[in-house]
């Protein structure tokens, strides 16, 4: 793998501005993160650590309070740079769209013949498992479904860097497995670089080449695990040694930072 | 499949309401046609004509020519002053909804118009716009405009937030995201808004007919009551009240099927 850095967070904080009587939230930072072209990179930490933050500040959505943000070598400020795709954590299918609607959504919006929005629909609704519900509307599908939509939506827009927040929270285990292993096929045939915020520390493990381990808010990286897998992984690896090293040298980790999110005092095992 | 089965519960299920559905309405039919009778029979003819009188001058009124000039007067003014409500209501309410400091400073003031009996503005209305259809049309479009606004300020408010995310990701310019995502998030809103503001702008076309107004349903109800033809007021009311709930139903149809889907 080469080490091109595709994006860069350098020195980022994000401080949520007071509002009506609260206090201002630092949420994220100051971080450093090279994202390397072609990586698959895996965000865990505690809940509310500021994980979501950090994908706004490198999609574009939400300016650093103090830091840069690089993406393919030019800065991200104001706007959402060409070639980056987002799947946020809140279900954000279209109600008021088919399935394939949605799908296609950002395509019709960006201008694309209708042939070709068609070719890239179907091949995308087919990889997530959505070809059968074509023209159902996301009120008639699962949490998971609809996750899968939004995937869906922006696969076809084939961005070079995909952010993903928490796509399989309303997973089961096993589905989530099984949807781990298509997230790997996507990331080998697009050769996208993808970052995935997550809070299970198995599907880190299993699906990333190297995983952030961020602290309590306001989220710091405490350390990055390489985990050494090929490129041509699958679920199966959870059977192996080196897995369970990953994890637990994860877990080792984030068990302090874990209980002090939750306002237990940490660091005293 | 799975899924099959639970698709035909599903319809039977639905049939079932639906059957239920028309039998509350037939129920509520009948109860209002006795009650009505009763009075009929208490008041005598010189106060409240009977049901079957009443449907019989309704079908005379609705077969002849002299009726139908005065209900497309009535139907003129109504969609004019309902266009007018939207098109205000939605501008307005967008723009309360998505300031929302002037939001919070309208909300109260427009429960306030909103409960406020506007037949008080009425000569007002006169005053400024005259006796013809504007009149009417006016006066029907202060009803409606209010709760389109409200409905529409509160639809632009609870916007869910990720929609406007994922609108910036897939980078829409401006226009793109209120016609493709403000709009159609908050239309099912906006139909209720729209709902609620039929009736009230109905009333309001009819209430500007019942006086100073030489055309229209809301003219031939008062001329019958100065001609002491109770049966036509009555059946004029009936008609009128017949197609208001024939509307009001297909909104509500509508307004339902927008909402399922949220
Ligand atoms: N718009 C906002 N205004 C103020 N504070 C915010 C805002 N968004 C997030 N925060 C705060 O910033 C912190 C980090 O939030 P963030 O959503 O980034 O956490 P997260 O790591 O994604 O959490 P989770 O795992 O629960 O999704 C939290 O304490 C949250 O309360
Ligand atoms: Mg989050």
């Amino acid at each position: 793998m080469s080490h091109e850095v595709h994006a860069r967070l350098e020195g980022v904080t994000r401080v949520y501005p007071a509002v009506a009587g609260n206090p201002p939230v630092h949420a994220l930072g100051p971080i450093d993160l090279d994202l390397r072209k072609g990586e698959f990179f895996s965000i865990v930490g505690p809940s509310g650590c500021g994980k979501s933050t950090c994908m706004d500040v490198l999609a574009g959505l939400a300016p650093p309070t103090k830091g840069t943000v690089w993406f393919e070598d030019k800065r991200v400020h104001g706007n959402v740079p060409d070639g980056i795709g987002a799947v946020f954590q809140e279900d954000a299918s279209f109600p008021w769209l088919t399935v394939e609607d949605n799908a296609a959504f950002g395509l019709r919006r960006a201008g694309v013949d209708a042939a070709e929005i068609r070719r890239r629909v179907e091949y995308a609704l087919s990889f997530m498992g959505l070809k059968d519900f074509a023209k159902a509307y996301p009120a008639q599908l699962s949490g998971g479904m609809r996750q899968r939509v939004c995937i869906a939506r922006t696969l076809v827009l084939q961005p070079r860097l995909i952010l993903l927040d928490e796509p399989f929270g309303a997973l089961d285990a096993q589905t989530r497995l099984l949807m781990g292993d298509e997230l790997l096929k996507l990331w080998r045939e697009t050769g996208a670089t993808v970052l995935l915020i997550t809070h299970a520390l198995d599907e880190a493990a299993m699906l990333s080449d190297r995983i952030g381990a961020m602290s309590a808010r306001p989220g710091r990286f405490l350390e990055t695990v390489e985990t050494g897998w090929s490129r041509d992984r699958d679920s199966r690896m959870l059977e192996g040694e080196t897995f369970g090293h990953i994890t637990g040298r994860l877990w080792q980790m984030l068990r302090s930072e874990s209980k002090r999110a939750m306002g237990h005092e940490g660091g005293v095992a | 499949m799975a899924g099959t089965q639970a698709t035909y519960s599903r319809k039977d299920h639905e049939r079932a309401e639906r059957l239920r559905y028309l039998g509350d309405i037939a129920l509520v039919i009948l109860g209002i046609v006795v009650v009505w009778q009763i009075l009929h029979m208490l008041a005598g003819d010189v106060a409240i004509s009977s049901p079957l009188a009443t449907a019989i001058r309704a079908g005379e009124l609705l077969g002849s020519a002299n009726f139908w000039p005065h209900a497309g007067e009535t139907a003129k003014a109504l969609v004019y002053a309902l266009v007018i409500a939207l098109l205000i209501g939605i501008g307005v309410g967008t723009w309360l909804g998505a300031h929302k400091l002037s939001g919070a400073v309208a909300e109260p003031i427009l429960v306030a118009l909103y409960s406020l009996p506007k037949i008080t503005l009425y000569p007002l209305i006169l005053l400024i716009f005259g006796l013809g259809i504007e009149a009417k049309i006016a006066f029907g479009a202060i009803h409606g405009v209010i709760p389109v606004t409200i409905f529409t300020m509160n639809a632009v408010k609870n916007i869910n937030r990720v929609f406007l995310r994922s609108a910036r990701v897939m980078k829409l310019t401006t226009m793109q995201t209120v016609t493709r995502i403000l709009l159609p998030a908050t239309l099912p809103e906006i139909v209720s808004g729209l709902r609620v503001g039929f009736s009230l702008t109905l009333l309001g076309v009819v209430i500007g007919e019942l006086f100073s107004s030489h055309r229209g349903m809301g003219f031939l109800v008062m001329r019958a009551i100065g001609l002491h033809d109770v049966s036509t007021m009555m059946a004029v009311t009936l008609i009128l009240a017949v197609a208001a709930v024939a509307i009001s139903s297909i909104l509500l149809y509508i307004d339902n099927r927008l909402h399922r889907r949220t």
